[in-house]
């Protein structure tokens, strides 16, 4: 049943979300994303049945580009960077549909070890929990230096100047003092940079943080994320920001794919969603961060839990917990609208799947 | 954990003014090792251990130096003589020189020891690796495999294989090496299963290390810990389990100079001669005493709670 209504949808809506998300994309759209991920299903099976954590998930990215996917706990977020990246657990995991073209080859498709040559090389991903994230026993010199003696089959004494040029370009200070501490013997801001250092060596072409500031400072967390997005720059990578911090976002990403229940339920350039949200779910999101103009007040919370994956509602996932739900909403599964102004202008890079995305943005 | 507490703040978060700054000295640095063997020495008993350790192995490297007489030489002129200025622990029924026997036993006992504990880590470790990172059906055959062996007491598994192979040193390794090894296994198991689901495992993955470049570097040496410290603490154990087999008439060939042996001949002197199972006994738990306490001292030094 749900799977009926996923094709529904790509063939109903006409317009898949990369299509949408790519016309926002810089340079017209002439040569291949680096990255599509097109109607991409990853389902889990558990001891209680199947749970679809991922149904039908399609965004692009290119080369220089930042994605910021946003979304709760559970909404699929990571998993579909997991499938991306080749490392979902499995069993129990599974990717049950769909395609991951990287540089126009679906990479699903791969052998094991092809996919393994690509990760560290040509794609590369930051975890959230840098602290945990480097192995204790190891210098960070050492584990820097692996990368370019494993994938490059440098020498010793190269994979150590290599590593201390690394962690100067991720202005670690002392590197040359500090090549061979370990990790235990840094702060959390200076792993999380070593994580970076060491997902960049290689200069891969696609990044996946997978909310690599959550597990820092807030002091620190403007600090990473300016280097991280420095870096980007520098060396043009396509760039995939998990995260459930609007915040975070503002500043470094082009584009915007809100998540929920394993479902894209908007897209938008990154300053758009801001001024008008095209979904309800949105629209909860940014009101429920914490105002300085607002004190006092008490804050706003999106009412109910994000849905249990192995029971999805029917219709929109949303329903249950949207203020403005009808009796349509919780049959049918609203598909990825194209949004346009009032007369009827393209918004380049919108989409919306609720069934009231115009009341919403322009009511 | 006092160490790490003093030490000045680490890695500021201010990269810019602390790189443009030159590089001021920093206070020395304890690399992890350098920290492990810091609390090592802090514990006394420990260091005892590892004097004995070391005088153990030195007395099993230069036996025939050190001992005053030909450990197999017979005096028949001169059995049972207490200890005395010549015979220091005097001499046993045949009057072969005692302190000269126990020196020449410290080498078998030492051997022996290692040589099991060795085996039993080397398959303990390559099943237990088999089990943890496969999982699965490996895992279950592995664990199954380990049960029945853990459920044979290692004393009476041991009599039953020497009685069929004979007596002899290669018998009594391998028999306590194949009834060691599940131990060490399950304990590697166990802690391959915790480390393998730890992020830098993940982190690796996604960087592109292959699946025996893992094993190898990331989840072995963060998992050795536990076998390591079982390790240790058994070689005493083993000594102890060889003694024992060679007191029972099931270890090595009585003509061998081995600390079983001559208890099991001084038993016959107890009340009399008592100095004859005095010795030996005092060499055995010294050095089971050695083991266990450069054990411990591993296990705290190595425990990640007190970093």
């Amino acid at each position: 049943m749900p799977r009926d209504n996923i094709s529904k949808q790509d063939e109903g809506g006409g317009v898949t979300t990369s299509e949408i998300l790519s016309v926002a994309e810089t340079g017209g759209g002439s040569a291949v994303p680096l990255l599509e991920v097109d109607n991409l299903q990853v389902e889990f099976k558990t001891r209680d049945g199947v749970a679809k954590a991922v149904n039908g998930v399609s965004y692009s990215v290119s080369a220089g580009e930042t994605l910021a996917v946003l979304g709760e706990s559970g909404s699929g977020k990571s998993v579909t960077a997991q499938a991306i990246m080749g490392i979902l657990d499995s069993p129990p995991g599974r990717v049950s549909g769909g395609e991951v073209r990287f540089h126009g080859k679906d990479i699903l498709k791969m052998s094991d070890e092809e996919r393994r040559k690509l990760r560290g090389n040509k794609m590369a991903m930051i975890f959230q929990d840098a602290l945990s994230s480097l192995n204790p026993v190891y210098s960070v010199g050492d584990q820097l230096g692996e990368m370019f003696r494993v994938h490059r089959g440098a020498s010793k004494k190269d994979a150590k100047l290599k590593a201390i040029e690394l962690m100067d370009r991720v202005k670690i200070p002392a590197a040359k003092a500090r090549v061979g501490d370990y990790p235990h013997q840094f702060s959390g801001g200076m792993r999380q940079r070593i994580m970076i250092a060491m997902a960049l060596a290689l200069e891969p072409d696609l990044i996946i943080a997978d909310e690599p500031t959550t597990a820092l400072d807030v002091t620190v967390q403007a600090q990473v994320m300016d280097l991280l997005a420095e870096l980007q720059r520098e060396m043009n990578m396509g760039l995939i920001l998990i995260t459930h911090d609007l915040g975070v976002v503002a500043d470094v990403a082009d584009k915007i794919a809100v998540m929920y229940a394993g479902r894209i339920v908007e897209t938008a350039p990154v300053h758009e969603i801001y001024k008008r949200p095209s979904h309800p779910y949105t629209r909860g999101l940014l009101d429920s961060i914490p105002r300085l103009d607002q004190k006092g007040q008490e804050l706003y919370a999106i009412k109910g839990l994000p849905p249990n994956l192995l029971r999805i509602p029917a219709g929109c996932a949303f329903s249950p917990r949207c203020p403005k739900a009808q009796d349509i909403c919780r049959t049918e599964i609203p598909v990825l609208h194209p949004v346009t102004e009032q007369d009827g202008t393209e918004l380049p890079g919108r989409g919306s799947a609720c069934h009231f995305w115009k009341e919403q943005i322009h009511g | 954990m006092s160490e790490l507490a003093t030490s000045p703040a680490i890695g500021d978060e201010n990269p810019v003014s602390s790189a443009s700054a030159p590089a001021e000295p920093r206070p020395k640095q304890l690399s992890q090792w350098g920290e492990i063997r810091h609390r090592f020495v802090q514990n006394k008993l420990a260091v005892v251990g590892l004097f004995i350790i070391a005088a153990l192995f030195l007395t099993a490297a230069f036996g025939e130096m050190l001992a005053p007489f030909d450990p197999a030489a017979q005096d028949l002129e001169n059995t049972l003589a207490s200890p005395n200025g010549t015979h220091w622990m005097g001499t046993d029924a045949l009057g072969r020189d005692m302190f000269s026997r126990l020196i020449a036993g410290t080498r078998v006992a030492m051997f022996v020891g290692l040589a099991s504990i060795f085996f039993a880590v080397l398959i303990g470790v390559a099943l237990g690796a088999i089990a943890g990172y496969f999982a699965g059906f490996a895992d279950t055959l592995v664990m199954r495999i380990a049960d029945v062996f853990l459920a044979f007491p290692l004393m009476i598994g041991a009599v039953v294989i020497i009685l069929v192979t004979g007596r002899g040193i290669t018998p009594v390794i391998i028999s306590l090496a194949i009834f060691s090894w599940a131990t060490v296994s399950r304990l590697l198991r166990s802690s391959i299963l915790s480390v393998r689901e730890m992020d830098y495992v993940h982190a690796a993955k996604a960087l592109g290390a292959s699946g025996w470049r893992i094993v190898r570097t990331h989840i072995l040496p963060n998992s050795m810990t536990a076998v390591l410290v079982y390790a240790t603490f058994n070689v005493g154990t083993t000594i102890v389990g060889v003694a024992a087999l060679s007191f029972l008439g099931a270890g090595v060939p009585v003509d061998v100079p081995e600390w079983g042996n001559m208890l099991a001949a001084g038993q016959g002197f107890i009340g009399v001669n008592d100095y004859l199972w005095v010795f030996p006994s005092l060499f055995v738990v010294v050095t089971v005493l050695g083991f266990a306490f450069v054990g411990d001292g591993l296990r705290d030094a190595l425990d990640p709670k007190l970093r």
